[in-house]
């Protein structure tokens, strides 16, 4: 599938997925081949830190959003920060209730509200984005879903809401929030794992409840980390060594064998078990991510998004 | 600084604290296994357990009482999966008055929200539970799995968790009207209670009130027992222990989780890195000269593997900077998950030479 095309599908990509299995990386590496293809970014953070602008090379961005790529005509990359507190505070605003609203978030009254209304914090979030979508502030928004927890909890809220708060403008903020959801030409998500045991089992039981029980469509999974494969592990050690360095040799060729084994078995029960396309990226084998290992890993992105094959 | 095998012998509470994805339930696991080893009697508190690693430790249901487990350790040892919402229940039982005001807020759909899915809650039991198992007397270490929050201060405040809405004004403000204060509070109440109608509807809100005057009489409780468990929380005979993987995401998290972690004027006593590389007798320099001079398939593996094990080295050095009077302990990548008591008791050796 042509990458212009994938990325023209939807005008928000939510990527989600358990702690340590990259999805920031992923969504910073998603938001830059996407904006190689011509498109307007805007790439969302939701969880009160800005890992993905020194991804860019830039600054951490607040609030307001701050182009960290911009090749002209050629597309660009947008980020910022969306927290609960700042969405709550423009949405009361936005609803006719200004002079409480700064009061509502400082005096401790959200936490009242929140806990009354739970999952009223991501309703807000996903309200936010979904301004931003009908105000088509980016030719496509990527969200990098909160990491702490089940992505599923969050993108339940609207549902939690909508059922709790039965009356009053939340109410419709959370129908709304759901039609933008349950819409795949507006929404999808990406899910991210890693090839490994535990994280492809909640991955899979993550996606069947996404589908099931919040509605979104799904999109490829993402599967970062990837060990490349090598050729002739078995070749032994070259004959010139001397025996520390040949065992060496042995060592690392046997655990690398293992792992890519292990990884092929992980990768195979994620395809038979989650009947999804899947976007690989490599593992990279440096220290921190800069703007070089993320145009690798967005060459990768793009090569993996062509190899697709799309009903 | 105290060796790991210290900690595992003479702590009455360890805490291992993480964020996800970094074998934190492993490790816990693995913890109170070295103490049984020890001959002591060790609980471990696990939260949301893979479920193989579940099976393999016998604790098959939710259940808010310790399983014993049994196997080749001197001592007992012991591991339970958390059960949020009943383990609030029987807190609300021991601090209620009497049977009928435990029955209203069981009934309160406010409390409902609260016990099953507001965020903290989970920190809160596990705490609680934490708190509970110690103060049994029944074991001389009880080690807690915590949820997989990005925040070490989320855990810490955990306990203050409804005293924190008890103290809020808005609290005192929405159960004043039934005790006929002065007028103004009540307008100001009143005030509020229409604002918050208009934002989320008048049934919550009622839910709200309803909930604050039900839990009447119960403050003093709560409010004891908050401050009891941080206590512990601080106390000597508890350690924290950071876990951990030499991936770069999760080495920034762990940074941050010691920042947060000092601003309570706590330290880690310990830092567990899970998934390290085996150390090979070659260095980066000399497997990148190996690969070049003889290029192939297993030399390609030793100049990544090299590279990657520098890189880790790297990051495990930053991390330990941050906390430089914890005690290390690495546990070498291992071939698959853990789920079985043999690999288990590896680690527990593996820790306890640490």
């Amino acid at each position: 599938m042509d990458p212009g095309q994938f990325f023209a599908s939807s005008r928000v990509l939510i990527v989600a997925g358990k702690g340590g299995v990259g999805k920031t990386t992923a969504s910073a590496t998603l938001a830059l081949a996407a904006a190689r293809t011509g498109l307007s970014v805007l790439l969302v953070e939701v969880s009160g830190r800005s890992a993905t602008a020194p991804m860019f090379g830039a600054d951490a961005p607040g609030y307001e959003e701050t182009t960290v790529y911009d090749e002209a005509d050629r597309g660009s990359v947008r980020c910022r920060s969306i927290t609960p507190d700042d969405a709550l505070v423009e949405w009361l605003t936005n609803h006719g209730f200004s002079r409480i609203a700064k009061r509502m978030a400082k005096s401790g009254l959200l936490e009242i509200v929140a806990t009354a209304t739970p999952g009223i914090k991501d309703l807000l979030v996903l309200g936010r984005i979904k301004a931003l979508e009908s105000q088509e502030a980016a030719d496509l928004i990527i969200v990098d879903a909160p990491a702490a927890g089940h992505a599923v909890q969050f993108l339940k809220a609207p549902i939690g809401v909508r059922d709790t708060a039965r009356t009053g403008v939340l109410h419709r903020q959370a129908l709304e929030v759901l039609e933008m959801l349950e819409d795949a030409d507006r929404c999808r998500a990406l899910l991210v794992s890693i090839p490994e045991e535990t994280p492809v089992n909640e991955l899979i039981e993550t996606a069947f409840a996404v589908e099931d029980e919040v509605g979104l469509a799904l999109g490829p999974v993402v599967v970062n980390g990837i060990l490349p494969t090598i050729a002739d592990l078995d070749a032994g050690a070259p004959e010139e060594l001397t025996a520390s360095e040949a065992g060496a040799v042995r060592l690392a060729a046997d655990l690398r064998r293992d792992r890519n084994h292990l990884q092929a078995t992980q990768l195979d029960r994620l395809g038979t078990d989650l009947p999804l396309p899947q976007i690989r990226l490599p593992q990279l084998f440096t220290t921190e991510i800069g703007i070089a290992e993320l145009r690798e890993l967005a060459d990768a992105a793009a090569a993996s998004i062509r190899d697709l094959d799309f009903a | 600084m105290s060796s790991y095998a210290d900690l595992a012998a003479e702590c009455q509470v360890i805490v291992c604290c993480g964020t996800g994805g970094v074998g934190k339930t492993t490790t816990a696991a693995a913890t109170a296994m070295a103490a049984a080893t020890m001959g002591r009697r060790a609980a471990v508190v696990t939260i949301d357990p893979a479920k193989r690693l579940a099976d393999a430790l016998g604790i098959v249901e939710l259940g808010n009482n310790p399983t014993i487990i049994d196997g080749p350790w001197e001592g007992t040892l012991a591991a339970l999966m958390l059960d949020t919402k009943a383990t609030f229940d029987e807190v609300v039982r021991r601090h209620a008055t009497s049977q009928n005001q435990a029955e209203t807020i069981y009934g309160n759909r406010f409390y409902k929200n609260i016990s099953t899915s507001l965020s903290g809650t989970q920190d809160y039991m596990a705490v609680e539970k934490l708190a509970e198992l110690h103060a049994s007397g029944d074991w001389d270490l009880v080690v807690v799995d915590t949820p997989p929050t990005r925040d070490a201060l989320a855990f810490l405040e955990a306990p203050k968790l409804l005293t924190r809405l008890l103290d809020n004004p808005i609290y005192k403000l929405l159960i004043s009207p039934s005790q006929g204060v002065l007028r103004a509070v009540n307008r100001a109440a009143g005030t509020v209670v229409r604002q918050l109608s208009r934002v989320v509807g008048a049934e919550v809100v009622d839910d709200a009130i309803e909930f604050f005057q039900a839990f009447q009489g119960m403050e003093d409780g709560f409010r004891e027992r908050a401050d009891a468990t941080l206590t512990l929380l601080g106390a000597d005979a508890t350690a924290f222990v950071l876990v951990a993987s030499p991936r770069a995401d999760t080495i920034v998290e762990a940074k941050y989780f010691l920042r947060r972690l000092g601003k309570a004027d706590l330290d880690a006593a310990a830092v567990v890195v899970n998934r390290v590389l085996p150390a090979l007798a070659t260095d980066l320099d000399r497997s990148n000269a190996i690969a070049l001079a003889h290029p192939g398939g297993p030399t390609q593996a030793l100049a990544d593997h090299a590279a990657a094990a520098a890189g880790d080295d790297d990051r495990i050095a930053d991390l330990l900077s941050s906390a430089p009077s914890a005690t290390v302990a690495r546990v070498p990548l291992l071939p698959s998950d853990v789920h079985d008591v043999d690999t288990l008791q590896r680690i527990a050796a593996l820790l306890a030479s640490s």
